[in-house]
């Protein structure tokens, strides 16, 4: 059985058919990318594999379990992670603060410890400490960890929310155009970095990407949307060779 | 000593220590002043007072500063817990247990009141945001004061006895009211003390402090910085902004009962919309989430206008010439600058660090 089963999805606002019959299959451990044109309704298909918006009709399951209706951080619960297309990182708080909130459902202790830092404060703070740092070395950001995160470079935004998502132990990984604003060369340490990513945390990952050279070079497996509809599926080569796949993105 | 450095070294240490250090050194030197006699009678009647403004800034911080949600009735929750707090010194004061325990389970009585005022406001409030959510708490906290004002509360010997907009009980011969409507509450026995209020104001910073730097301020944090993306990482923001509010109303609970048993008498109309505004004063003049910030703003805003007496008709024009004054510095370009000079100097730090790096590899 698929890890991720998405059947028949769609959603309206109002009289736009933002998306459409869309029928995805990802098995665990792949690479998978979507792809499509502007307004193609890319991100609008994460919104609701991430409970940010309510499916109109269709089916999401996760190993079997239903995500339809499930309020977003509850989806998160059941090791769905995202990034966003526009970075949303907890700007006022420190790098290393941004991955500490990330393990939020990971190490936890109650209230009343958290008011009176009493219990088991100090030894879960020093396993978030120490989890979080973990983390930040994988994506070369140690050595900012006490920065202010809306201070960091835009390359490394990227990776931080990468290494957030990534906090709150994820079966499933949704990165919306990662490579989005970087050079050649930021795109290729990019797409080591995903590769790494999978193998050393055993996450399945759904990307959303226009750049053709990173789709192409890591991608298993595609998904063309254009116009809230499914218009091919396959291996890169293949999807990339559909004529119709060509019209969408270059005309006639 | 290695410890202390390593603690100052980080913003929550740094914060923790400055915000103690002020609050202590002020409490060692208004005592020696007090004993040396050198305190006007006028600031010593301000000291609770102050205490009351500091736990009171502290709290709408964790609000406005921390949770990001502007609240204009902070003034509502002081209410509830100075009239809670009062109710319940009036039923202790039979008890013969001695004061400071008097004072402090009136506190905490007045900051559960507060709490459940707060759960009760901040379900429905906590659905709006920004503008809508300030125009409604300031709406919450307008009827918890009309609500006061035809409160009717006495104590008699078969308990306490209740009721709204005129008083359709009868007191035995032993009884004696409370609130009394509109007038308020008087005869109250003074309770409060400086010494008193300074371990609330220590306990508050300790509590808020603490809290800020723990799993559940991160997680009230990054609500206020990203709803969206605090929802991505498993953070049921409903529940942290809620949470938040209600710390934060219990707190202000505690310091209306500091500040209702500071006085014989007080009426609801003390707690109206001004007061939730000169709060909102303080916690901005300090600075949004800088806790320190708000305890000396505070402090400086309640003594500055009664030193300014002096000067006789001249002190609300004065006062208001400070205020904008200290305004446009917290937005003034030259603050910016440093501020800014903060920033790029972690940049240029962060790049020389990688060029340091990639030689060394």
């Amino acid at each position: 059985m698929a890890m991720l089963e998405v059947t028949s999805l769609g959603i309206s606002f109002g009289g736009l058919r933002a998306v459409d019959e869309l029928s995805m299959k990802i098995e665990k451990g792949g690479l998978v990318g979507l792809i499509g044109p502007n307004g193609a309704g890319k991100t609008t298909v994460f919104n609701m594999l991430t409970g940010v918006y309510r499916p109109t009709d269709g089916g999401i399951r996760l190993d079997g379990q239903n995500l339809i209706g499930k309020k977003p951080h509850e989806i998160c619960r059941l090791g769905v992670a995202r990034t966003f297309q526009n970075i949303r990182l907890f700007g006022g708080l420190t790098v290393l603060d941004n991955v500490k909130t990330g393990l939020h459902n990971e190490i936890t202790y109650s209230l009343a410890e958290s008011l009176f830092h009493l219990g088991g404060y100090r030894k879960k703070e020093r396993q978030m400490d120490e989890k979080a740092m973990e983390l930040l070395e994988v994506f070369g950001l140690g050595n900012v960890a006490g920065y202010q995160a809306s201070n960091l470079p835009y390359g490394k935004q990227r990776k931080l929310e990468i290494a957030r998502a990534l906090a709150t132990d994820p079966k499933l990984l949704l990165l919306d155009e990662p490579a989005a604003g970087m050079n050649p060369n930021e795109t290729g340490e990019l797409m080591e970095t995903i590769e790494l990513v999978r193998e050393r945390f055993g996450v399945t990952v759904l990307l959303i990407e226009h750049d053709m050279k990173l789709v192409s070079g890591i991608c298993e497996y595609l998904y063309v949307l254009n116009f809230g509809r499914l218009l091919a599926e396959g291996t890169p080569a293949e999807v990339l060779k559909n004529p119709e796949v060509v019209t969408a993105y270059l005309g006639e | 000593m290695q410890k202390l450095k390593k603690y100052a070294a980080t913003k929550a240490g740094r914060d923790a220590i400055i915000s103690f250090g002020i609050v202590i050194i002020a409490f060692i030197v208004m005592q020696a002043l007090l004993a040396a006699d050198m305190v006007s009678s006028l600031l010593e009647g301000l000291l609770v007072p102050i205490c009351a403004y500091v736990v009171m800034a502290v709290s709408l911080n964790l609000t406005v500063g921390i949770l990001g949600e502007l609240s204009l009735g902070h003034a509502g929750f002081m209410s509830v817990g100075a009239f809670s707090g009062i109710v319940a010194a009036t039923c202790l004061s039979g008890t013969g247990a001695p004061e400071p325990v008097q004072l402090a389970v009136s506190i905490v009585i007045g900051g559960i009141c507060a709490a459940i005022a707060g759960v009760i406001i901040g379900v429905p409030v906590l659905r709006l945001k920004g503008d809508y959510l300030a125009i409604v708490t300031l709406a919450f906290g307008e009827i918890i004061k009309n609500i006061v004002n035809v409160l009717y509360v006495g104590l008699d010997s078969s308990g306490l006895h209740f009721s709204l907009l005129e008083q359709r009980f009868e007191l035995a011969e032993d009884g004696e009211m409370i609130i009394n409507g509109a007038m308020g509450v008087s005869g109250v026995s003074r309770l409060s003390t400086f010494v008193s209020g300074f371990v609330l104001v220590l306990i508050t910073l300790l509590l808020i402090l603490n809290l800020i730097n723990s799993r559940a301020g991160r997680a009230v944090m990054a609500v206020r910085d990203n709803k969206i993306a605090a929802d991505s990482i498993g953070i049921s923001t409903t529940r942290y902004k809620l949470m938040a509010f209600v710390i934060s109303a219990a707190f202000a609970g505690m310091a209306g009962t500091l500040y209702g048993l500071n006085y014989t008498t007080t009426t609801a109309n003390k707690f109206d919309f001004n007061t939730s505004i000169l709060i909102l004063v303080f916690v901005v003049l300090g600075g949004l989430g800088n806790i320190w910030g708000s305890v000396i703003a505070a402090t400086l805003l309640t003594v500055l206008p009664e030193m300014l007496r002096e000067v006789g008709d001249f002190r609300m024009l004065i006062y208001a010439i400070l205020l904008i004054a200290m305004m446009l510095f917290n937005n003034s370009p030259l603050k910016q600058r440093i501020l800014e000079k903060r920033g790029m100097k972690q940049m240029e730090k962060l790049e020389k660090a990688e060029q340091s790096g990639k030689e060394g590899a």
